[in-house]
């Protein structure tokens, strides 16, 4: 399951990444291994999302919420 | 200003640190340049409680100290370079108590380079709200640092953190937070041993940075390069298992110190304001009615204190006239200088309701909600959600908002970014806009509320927002991408606007623009006048004698014979030789020479439209009789038909002519800055003239 594939409301604990130098960038955002993530919105026109991750909010890409692979 | 001590403060963005950088400061601060690179550097003073005096330097807010972009570089140079001139001796990490998690990767970062360290937490009103509960005494011990909580807003806890900053150590005492040295044993070994460094994170900064860094000779950063071969250095890897270390030593210090409820993150005010300002359909409508309030406001709000402006100069121009003895000099003052500043004195109202609104859509982060709706419009037009803030910033300035394209860290989306934002109307043309629509665009109201100048001016507004678009579009086919981009960001949550910051931003922004803007115009307003005031060889002698034939001096009267001199000698100047040079090329578009002058000196800077138009309607016109620069072109008559000059077909051929065209000297420098290279401005100066005279030409034969 990735993150990308989460609708609204759903939660995901991070497992892994696909992309090394994404994950860099995610990881320094608080996107680590082990954490909680849940989507809050999805944009008027489809992307990017609005994610919840350790208490503070975070807007990606659905290419790159597509290489946070979850539990 | 003396300083005994000097403090840096760092801090994620959005945790307040403008904001306590001006509560400590006051308006005892000035914005220059860090040395070699465009960021702006804020250095202010505070007054410690024991009497002695603080330097404060508010470095650009960064997440880490891993740079993304060259404002955050500067984050490292300067705290870790021991040599550089703003080289800290304490710093303020300012932490946001209501997100302590993430940035308190930053302060691990910055204590492990072993600098001196004081916490300043911010927010704990907010923190405290959503029921989280901080054992700062806990906290504090275990970090090994004086931590003061605050509330920059609200101005709480600031004598307790002046207190501190004046009890400071002056050698670092703060616990380790990771074991640098396992990340790269040997690597960071070797570059303290080459280099002399004490501090191995340092040095495994130097590892990932040394390209990039201003303060390594090159034969260090190459020896450093060989190094990393050597040891087969990866530097993201490296940055990977360095990130997870920090937050597993982060984790451990929250589990001890913080109480986060398991209910803290429901649903929010924040969030509820989301389900409608970024929603499907009012998500645009609301952005869109948004700018149109922003754009009616600069309209009918400034209208009022505009007008006092503006009475304001033609009193003080009449006033010299009678007071000053009649000569050369007086009227180079009166209508050279005066004549050229009061048209852009004028639109200090506009400029600064433009510039508040900008800081309150930025500091209540509905901008960054903006970026979050428009990304996929952006990027299929080839430019990035991040763009959207450069592009509305244009509307203010496109200097600024070039320099703040830094943000997209996607080379081909910045380059497109910056080759379209100055198409986007900035605050320069709203004096020739205002000007123009005022002469030839009733000032009705039309469906109850809406002013028809207003509109039209919103019009002009969203047609340079179609037409940079556009624009964009066609780059993103001519412009081979190098690498990917990305777009991860922060959505802050949403606050009041802070109303000193805005009141600041406005008197600061305002004054730079005078400042400025002011200096060329004055300039150019001498060198204009010098040209208006004098011709090439005796022309102005031959005209004196003409009319002072007897056809002339028994037929017509004393007055009309001086107006007709004074026209017969604007034309036969320096500058109407000129305009006439260029008139045949210029004639498609509607204009004539006097146009033409003013078009040549606009592009030093397009506001000198408005100062060159009174320039030489000044000159032009007779002393007693100074009326406003609107007033002088509204009466001004074509000498061989006697119809009007400014009819709706010549004013909207200019307004698009200065729509598209390059005529900001300060945009051209800044693109070839920030792009390292004459090519960027040279196409871009080039594509935008090509625009210019084809919209003109276009828009002339239309409406003629």
């Amino acid at each position: 399951m990735r993150l990308s594939q989460l609708q609204v409301g759903e939660k995901g604990i991070v497992k892994e990444f696909t992309d090394l130098e994404m994950s860099v960038k995610l990881m320094e955002m608080g996107c680590l291994p082990g954490e909680e993530i849940r989507v809050d919105r999805i944009a008027p026109l489809g992307d990017p999302i609005a994610i919840n991750v350790s208490g503070y909010q975070l807007s990606l890409r659905k290419r790159e919420a597509s290489t946070i692979i979850l539990q | 200003m003396k300083a005994d001590i000097r403090v840096a403060l760092v801090g994620n963005p959005n945790t307040g640190k403008s904001t306590l950088f001006n509560v400590l400061t006051g308006l005892n601060q000035k914005i220059g340049n860090f040395p070699g690179v465009t960021v702006d550097k804020k250095v202010g003073y505070s007054k410690l409680p024991d009497g002695s005096t603080a330097e404060i330097v508010d470095l650009p807010g960064t997440y880490s100290l891993y740079p993304k972009s060259q404002d955050e570089s500067i984050v490292f140079s300067v705290l870790a370079d021991r040599a550089n001139k703003l080289s800290p001796d304490l710093v303020i990490v300012i932490l946001d108590a209501s997100n302590l998690k993430r940035n308190l990767l930053l302060y691990s970062q910055v204590a492990d380079l072993k600098i001196p360290v004081i916490i300043a937490l911010n927010m704990m009103d907010l923190a405290k709200k959503s029921g989280i509960i901080i054992d700062i005494d806990q906290f504090s011990k275990s970090l090994g640092v004086p931590v003061v909580p605050i509330s920059a807003r609200k101005q709480e806890g600031i004598d307790q953190l002046k207190t501190a900053v004046s009890y400071a150590n002056k050698i670092a005492l703060q616990e380790d937070s990771i074991d640098v040295r396992s990340i790269a044993p040997q690597l960071i070994e070797s570059i303290s041993k080459e280099l002399n460094i004490d501090n191995p994170y340092f040095a495994l900064q130097l590892a990932h940075q040394h390209e990039t860094l201003k303060f390594l000779s090159a034969a260090q950063s190459d020896r450093i390069e060989e190094l990393e071969k050597e040891h087969s250095f990866h530097s993201q890897k490296a940055q990977g298992s360095e990130t997870i270390a920090r937050y597993s030593f982060i984790n451990e210090l929250l589990y001890d110190t913080v109480k986060v409820p398991a209910t803290a993150h429901d649903e929010t005010l924040s969030n509820k304001l989301d389900k409608i300002l970024t929603h499907k359909v009012f998500g645009f409508i609301i952005f869109f009615a948004v700018l149109l309030f922003m754009f009616q406001a600069i309209f009918s709000w400034a209208a009022y204190p505009m007008e006092l402006i503006a009475d304001a100069f033609v009193w003080i121009q009449n006033t010299l006239n009678h007071i000053l003895p009649a000569g050369p000099l007086v009227s180079l003052l009166v209508d050279g200088v005066i004549a050229g500043l009061s048209g852009v004195m004028v639109f200090i109202p506009q400029i600064a309701i433009l510039f508040a609104f900008i800081s309150i859509l930025e500091d209540t982060g509905y901008m960054s909600r903006v970026t979050f709706m428009m990304d996929k419009l952006m990027r299929k037009v080839g430019l990035n959600g991040k763009s959207v803030v450069p592009l509305i910033g244009g509307f203010a300035c496109a200097v600024p908002s070039i320099m703040s394209t830094r943000t997209i860290e996607n080379w081909k989306d910045r380059m497109i970014t910056i080759m379209v934002t100055p198409l986007v109307t900035c605050s320069a043309r709203l004096p020739v806009y205002t000007l123009l629509i005022a002469l030839v665009v009733p000032n009705k109201n039309v469906w109850w509320l809406f002013n028809l100048q207003g509109l039209a001016l919103t019009g002009m507004y969203v047609f340079s927002l179609i037409s940079a678009v556009v624009v964009a579009w066609v780059f993103k086919f001519i412009l081979k991408s190098r690498e990917r981009g990305y777009f991860i960001m922060e959505l802050p949550v949403y606050r009041m606007p802070r109303w000193s910051n805005v009141a600041f931003s406005m008197y600061d922004r305002s004054k730079s623009f005078v400042l400025q803007a002011g200096k060329v115009i004055i300039a150019v307003s001498i060198v204009l006048w010098v040209m208006a005031s004098y011709g090439p060889g005796d022309r102005f002698e031959k005209i004196e004698t003409k009319y002072k034939q007897p056809q002339y001096t028994q037929n017509i009267s004393t007055d009309q014979v001086s107006k007709d001199i004074a026209s017969e000698k604007l034309e036969n100047s320096y500058a109407g030789v000129l305009g006439h040079v260029i008139e045949p090329a210029i004639r498609p578009l509607g204009f004539d020479w006097k146009i033409g002058i003013a078009l040549i000196t606009s592009f030093a800077a397009r506001e000198v439209f408005v100062g060159t138009m009174a320039t030489i309607y000044s000159v032009n016109g007779d002393a007693d009789n100074i009326q406003s620069v609107q007033e002088k072109m509204h009466q001004a008559k074509n000498t061989q038909t006697g119809q009007p000059v400014f009819t709706l077909a010549v004013a909207f051929s200019l307004m698009m002519f200065y729509a598209f065209a390059m005529q900001c000297a300060s945009t051209v420098a800044v693109v070839y800055r920030e792009t390292k290279s004459w090519r960027w401005p040279a196409i871009q100066f080039a594509y935008m003239t090509v625009l210019a005279y084809v919209a003109s030409f276009v828009a002339y034969n239309l409406l003629n």
